[in-house]
């Protein structure tokens, strides 16, 4: 607890790091009350109301369908923020795993999945992601299964770093000298001590899946009509370029702030967790 | 240095041969394969029929000889014909290149012109008002959506202003118009597409540069320059500048992948004739040998992107060019 404490300091100490975890905070609640916020069904067709400009009753306009935008756009981030967390939960369960076992077997086995991860880095993320969701039927459960499949390297050789220089430590030595057994060892002893890189790269990992789910249901592959996502109102926005500028503006706008937010809480973070910066605390 | 070259090279044979073996599972084990798709438009196709279509492309032997075959043509660059034209996926993928490649070699030339600027300004002013605005522009440009950047640009220099075009690579009159013409006509479509395809990059160098200056700037050598009397300028210039960049050839070399991936979204919104339209209109019609052959030829490019990477970083530092 006491640690918690130093870290929210040193945290806290970095204005827009906390402007950051105010905005991603209260991103949560709206999406948890979106059905509470939202003054229009975000799928009731108002056909006298077509692409009518943000106005006092549709403080954001309506999209092609007489749609209230602002109502789509809070259900929308539902999809953001759930493609985000479970992506990103999955990529670090993979790249814990793999990451750990590389570190702490060492070897033949740590070569074997080291460069199963640099054959992984080598295709272009974008396309790889785009040939699973065209073989499997595009929904939000696929993007989060194909956003974390390909989103874990960089956290396995994180947690494999960590794990080369840990294992080596005296108590570690001392803990398999009692007779600890392996899994022991990797998840009482050296795992948790592992974990602040990751949850570094977890937080940028988010900001990343949000812009990737963006871009796939933009493209028509990810979140389906008539459920609102940011990336398909914003093909709307494309759809209509010549005359519903507002269509484009409003959601691109929500996705940058969502994911400069959590860029800001990552930046935070990694300083409070450095422990080079640590000294200059007392 | 040549033992170095050829010590690397050996080792992306593996390297290339898990490429295609991923490639090849990503396609083959996933349920609803290839003839699936040409049959599922026609409902009326009768067995028989997808047991001809089977056979046809090979479908109705084992996966491990239909990957020995696939990996003996592919070693000869034989990617098959495409499902949606029968047109050859090698042809159909040459005659993409030169256009991604045009946009990218234009975009890092940008990214380098701008970001090294601002990196290296703003390590030698830290903390000023510059220093503390383009740390503003690379947070925001790293969060920053490029397909929407695209649409709100296209809006702003396309609809509004009328002054760019806001797709394809040439206007529908590009015949009637002289040389000069036509060199601006291509010009100005390439302007919005280079511009977003560079904008990502601009911010994760500039921000790069600065880190790698200011490092450098903390060295001794730097101070024994400036105790000697030289002026800053050959201070920054002479002896930093050169140290400052090495680093960055590496990170040239990692962003290729991320060059040739994100070519999809903005050259699918510009309608742009390149190897990331190809690979969405492909997917889009589930044309596997064409996506199979992207995928490979994208994932081998970039192997050899950060190879060259590798090798001018060797090239670049002495220490590392005489420990081998």
């Amino acid at each position: 607890m006491r640690l918690f404490k130093v870290l929210w300091r040193r945290f806290s100490r970095n204005r827009l790091s906390l402007t950051g975890a105010i905005i991603v905070v209260s991103l949560i609640v709206v999406a948890i009350f979106a059905d509470i916020i939202s003054p229009y069904d975000p799928m009731a067709i108002d056909v006298h109301n077509v692409l009518s400009p943000p106005s006092r009753a549709h403080p954001l306009g309506t999209d092609d369908l007489g749609r209230d935008v602002l109502s789509r756009m809070l259900y929308g981030s539902r999809v953001s923020l759930r493609v985000g967390f479970v992506a990103v939960g999955l990529a670090m369960m993979v790249g814990i795993i793999i990451g750990s076992i590389a570190g702490f077997y060492g070897g033949k086995v740590d070569a074997i999945l080291m460069r199963f991860v640099d054959i992984m880095l080598a295709f272009p993320t974008f396309f790889l992601i785009l040939a699973v969701i065209a073989i499997l039927e595009p929904s939000i459960y696929t993007i989060m299964a194909v956003i974390g499949f390909t989103g874990w390297m960089d956290v396995a050789r994180l947690v494999r770093a960590e794990f080369l220089t840990l294992k080596e430590r005296d108590y570690v030595i001392a803990a398999r000298s009692i007779g600890a057994g392996n899994l022991r060892i990797i998840f009482k002893h050296i795992l948790p001590n592992a974990l602040s890189p990751v949850f570094v790269a977890a937080t940028f990992g988010v900001a990343g899946a949000i812009l990737i789910e963006s871009g796939l249901s933009f493209l028509g592959l990810g979140v389906q009509p008539p459920n609102p996502s940011w990336g398909n109102i914003l093909t709307s926005g494309k759809d209509n370029i010549e005359v519903a500028w507002w269509l484009s503006l409003f959601p691109g706008l929500a996705i940058l702030i969502t994911v400069l937010s959590y860029n800001l809480v990552g930046e935070g973070l990694r300083d409070a967790l450095d422990p080079r910066l640590w000294e200059t605390e007392r | 240095m040549l033992s170095y070259i050829s010590k690397r090279l050996l080792m992306m044979v593996p390297l290339i041969f898990g490429i295609t073996l991923i490639t090849f599972s990503v396609i083959h084990l996933a349920p609803g394969g290839p003839v699936e798709v040409e049959t599922e438009m026609q409902l009326k196709a009768s067995a028989q029929a997808r047991e001809n279509l089977k056979r046809l492309y090979g479908l109705d032997r084992p996966l491990h000889i239909q990957y020995i075959e696939w990996l003996e043509r592919f070693v000869r660059l034989d990617f098959g014909r495409s499902f949606v034209d029968g047109r050859e996926v090698i042809k159909k993928i040459a005659e993409r290149i030169p256009i991604t490649l045009t946009i990218n070699i234009l975009s890092i030339m940008l990214i380098l012109l701008i970001a090294i600027p601002i990196g290296v300004l703003s390590a030698t002013k830290q903390y000023s008002l510059f220093d503390k605005l383009s740390t503003v522009f690379v947070f925001v440009g790293f969060s920053t959506p490029t397909f929407w950047l695209a649409l709100l640009l296209m809006i702003l220099f396309g609809v509004n202003m009328g002054i760019l075009p806001i797709s394809g690579m040439q206007s529908i009159d590009v015949s009637e118009m002289g040389p000069v013409d036509r060199l601006l006509d291509w010009i100005k479509h390439l302007i919005l597409p280079v511009g977003i395809s560079a904008f990502g990059g601009i911010a994760g160098l500039s921000r790069y540069s600065r880190s790698s200056m200011l490092e450098v700037i903390r060295q001794d050598y730097i101070r024994t320059a400036r105790a000697k009397g030289l002026k800053e300028s050959d201070v920054i210039f002479r002896h930093a500048l050169r140290n400052a960049l090495m680093p960055i050839v590496t990170i040239l070399g990692l962003s290729i992948p991320g060059l040739i991936g994100g070519g999809v979204i903005f050259e699918t919104i510009f309608a742009i004739p390149g190897m990331g339209q190809l690979f969405y209109s492909s997917a889009m019609a589930r044309d596997y040998p064409t996506i199979m052959g992207i995928l490979v030829i994208g994932a081998v490019l970039t192997l050899f992107g950060n190879l060259l990477a590798d090798i001018s970083y060797a090239f670049v530092d002495p220490r590392i060019r005489r420990g081998r």
